[in-house]
């Protein structure tokens, strides 16, 4: 979507001219599910069935989606970091050797401070810094967003069954929200990792299993409100099931916070990873960001001098979370008309 | 980790969740006055026992998760030093591993009431004696940074929040998404390199130089400060963030109030509606929020700690999950978790006291 949605704002950017006109788009709600439809069906007249209004309707969300989000600068500064970041890790393999990240294969001397052929020096192997950034940032990303996704959904599920079946089991459930939303999850996730063992998978569960609370919640809240409204009554009376209404009418609904959830919980992710990495727990044969850190402060960097070893792991840990976190800001602020001139 | 920066003042997640979003405030109903000693203790008697059930959790989750253990704790304590079988039987049987699951949980929970957690696999001592040995210094850490952090942070998100779009507004939520996003510990690496390594300002790490070091008050006091302020600072530039978008968000809602437009017809300065009719009013679910990340600062403290090789208790976490020192680490984590608890519940009782409303409506 992201990639669309860049190539399609700046085309529209130059088309809007009148500024009443964008003035009224500007004040108008964004609602992914309804509104939109009137001012737009003057552009396709012949809508014919049900599905046809559905997928307009969305079109036309995605659309005001779009557009309102081009108006964040930060959000739009933070997409492009992001996509110039994933650009530098996929095609890795491409313009960089990967045999040079071992030991044995190392091309340079000890500890040398950047030069021209190693732009940010080397390791106390010898090998570039750089090099292993760059195939770190594979590592991290992907246990960041792996993790993200997984404590977001686990959170959506459980938000959703705590609000739509009420009772003593959504007592539960979210007694159980409040405790791990409470807890240090640093501490209760280094815990884990340290009973399980470390591994990428491992890391990836301590992750998400103390990081779901936070998304349950909003979910529930957000889930308590879409089932007031008169469509999922009409949804019930013509006899809907439980799953029906929460996949068909709750989830679509939902859909927009979830998303703009699991950007900021992205973040969150990949400093906890660094976090872990670099108290030991960390996958020992991965190289990550954090695991780079974790051995320039055991190899002597700092006493060293060595600050080419620490600086550019750092450096690209804080971009990536700063890229995502304002993505996700510029997303909840699209979303959510009351922060919008407020951010 | 923890701290989230987008939180934001309570009950405005998106929304249409106004009414029924609330949950924690149990359906009440809005006499104030009248009755109002009885609705308290049945609302000390809510939170109280959902504590309590917090706290019991911890406990069972803590000698589950360390049971589970994947390392082997007898080869822990003998190092990688061979071992006859009849010693490590011997081992196995001081620390009751040989009993089956149920016996050890039975002793465990005994322990939890004789207080005794049992001793450290790697120098013999209690844990107890250890954790209270370390909290002294953690304290005066913590409590630095976060006096730093929280008054700072509350004062700019306030000037910040109350000139919306203003270029003092952007730049400032700028530096604390930025410091947001530093990992705690490469924050710590970095201003270690530069004040102590280049410009040799600071002591590299410790809290005291040891040797050279006159006896007295004074002396030991200034010693210790030249230690924290690194530290500190580091600890405090982390959670700093959080203060200042809670603060800044909490602001913003309170702009547009009816009661705020009355004192600027009043004809009173600016600065003054600011300081005497807008903070007093944000800083109520400032304290709440910040009662929910208070979970943040011990893991701001466990890394700042390891950086600094600062004698604190998670300097102590730290090194016992190298080894892993299993009674140790089962100790401080039922401490982290139950500190967390109680200070929520400690904000959750403050915070009724402190806002009238909150008193008339749950």
């Amino acid at each position: 979507m992201s990639g669309d949605g860049l190539n399609e704002r700046s085309g529209r950017g130059e088309e809007r001219a009148p500024s009443a006109e964008k003035a009224k788009a500007g004040a108008r709600p964004i609602n992914p599910s309804g509104d939109g439809l009137n001012e737009r069906s003057g552009d396709r007249p012949t809508l014919k069935s049900g599905r046809a209004i559905a997928w307009a309707r969305r079109r036309a969300a995605l659309a005001d989606f779009v557009r309102l989000y081009s108006k964040q600068r930060a959000g739009v500064a933070g997409l492009l970091v992001l996509i110039v970041i994933t650009a530098a890790t996929v095609f890795a393999p491409f313009y960089t050797d990967e045999s040079e990240l071992r030991a044995v294969n190392a091309p340079g001397g000890r500890l040398e401070s950047p030069n021209s052929t190693f732009w940010f020096g080397t390791d106390e192997v010898g090998r570039s810094i750089l090099l292993q950034v760059i195939w770190g940032a594979r590592v991290s990303l992907q246990i960041g967003i792996v993790a993200a996704v997984l404590a977001v959904g686990l959170g959506t599920l459980i938000g959703m069954t705590a609000a739509h079946f009420g009772g003593w089991p959504s007592w539960l459930l979210m007694r159980l929200t409040d405790w791990f939303i409470v807890l240090p999850n640093l501490v209760l996730a280094i815990a884990l990792v340290v009973a399980l063992g470390a591994s990428r998978f491992t890391i990836i569960v301590a992750i998400a299993l103390t990081s779901w609370a936070a998304t349950a919640r909003l979910v529930r809240a957000q889930t308590m409100a879409i089932e007031g409204r008169p469509y999922l009554e009409r949804a019930k009376a013509l006899g809907a099931g439980h799953w029906h209404q929460m996949s068909r009418h709750v989830l679509p609904n939902l859909m927009p916070l979830i998303l703009a959830a699991a950007t900021l919980q992205v973040s969150s992710a990949i400093l906890a990873e660094a976090a872990l990495s670099f108290l030991g727990l960390g996958d020992p044969s991965q190289i990550s960001w954090g695991t780079l850190l974790e051995r320039a402060f055991h190899a002597g960097a700092i006493s060293y001098g060595a600050w080419w070893y620490m600086l550019p792991p750092g450096l690209a840990i804080l971009f990536v979370v700063l890229a995502f976190t304002l993505c996700g800001r510029a997303m909840e602020t699209v979303l959510n008309p009351r922060l919008r001139g407020s951010r | 980790m923890a701290i989230d920066p987008t939180a934001r003042v309570p009950a405005a997640p998106t929304g249409a969740a106004g009414t029924s979003g609330n949950h924690d405030t149990p359906p009440g109903v809005g006499r104030p006055g009248s009755g109002s000693r009885r609705e308290f203790l049945r609302f000390l008697g809510v939170k109280v026992s959902g504590a309590a059930v917090s706290l019991v959790l911890v406990l069972f989750s803590a000698f589950f998760i360390f049971r589970m253990i994947g390392g082997d704790p007898v080869r822990a304590i003998g190092g990688d030093a061979p071992m006859t079988p009849e010693q490590r039987a011997e081992i196995e049987e001081r620390l009751g591993l040989n009993e089956p699951m149920t016996v050890q949980f039975w002793e465990y929970v005994r322990s939890l009431f004789t207080l005794d957690w049992g001793t450290s696999y790697v120098n013999n001592q209690q844990v107890t004696t250890l954790m209270w040995d370390r909290l002294p210094n953690t304290l005066l850490l913590t409590g630095t940074a976060l006096v730093l952090a929280a008054g700072l942070g509350i004062w700019i998100g306030a000037r910040a929040g109350w000139r919306p779009g203003s270029f003092f507004e952007k730049s400032q939520v700028g530096i604390s998404l930025a410091l947001w996003s530093a990992p705690t510990f490469w924050l710590g690496m970095i201003v270690i390199i530069v004040f102590s390594v280049q410009l040799g300002l600071f002591p590299v790490n410790g809290m005291r130089s040891g040797r050279g070091v006159a006896d007295g008050f004074w002396p030991q006091f200034l010693d210790v400060s030249h230690h924290l302020v690194l530290p500190a600072l580091t600890m405090a530039a982390v959670i700093y963030a959080q203060y200042v978008l809670i603060m800044r968000s909490s602001i913003l809602e309170e702009r547009g109030n009816d009661y705020l437009t009355v004192a600027k017809a009043k004809g009173l300065r600016d600065d003054v509606i600011r300081r005497r009719h807008a903070v007093p009013n944000a800083l109520l679910p400032t304290v709440t929020l910040i009662a929910l990340q208070f979970g943040a600062i011990f893991n701001g403290a466990l890394l700042t700690e390891t950086i600094f090789s600062w004698p604190g208790l998670g300097l102590l976490f730290y090194q016992a999950i190298r080894v892993p020192d299993i009674p140790l680490l089962q100790l401080l984590f039922v401490f982290f978790a139950g500190t967390t608890i109680l200070a929520n519940l400690f904000a959750d009782i403050i915070y009724r006291f402190l806002d009238p409303r909150v008193r008339g409506t749950s």
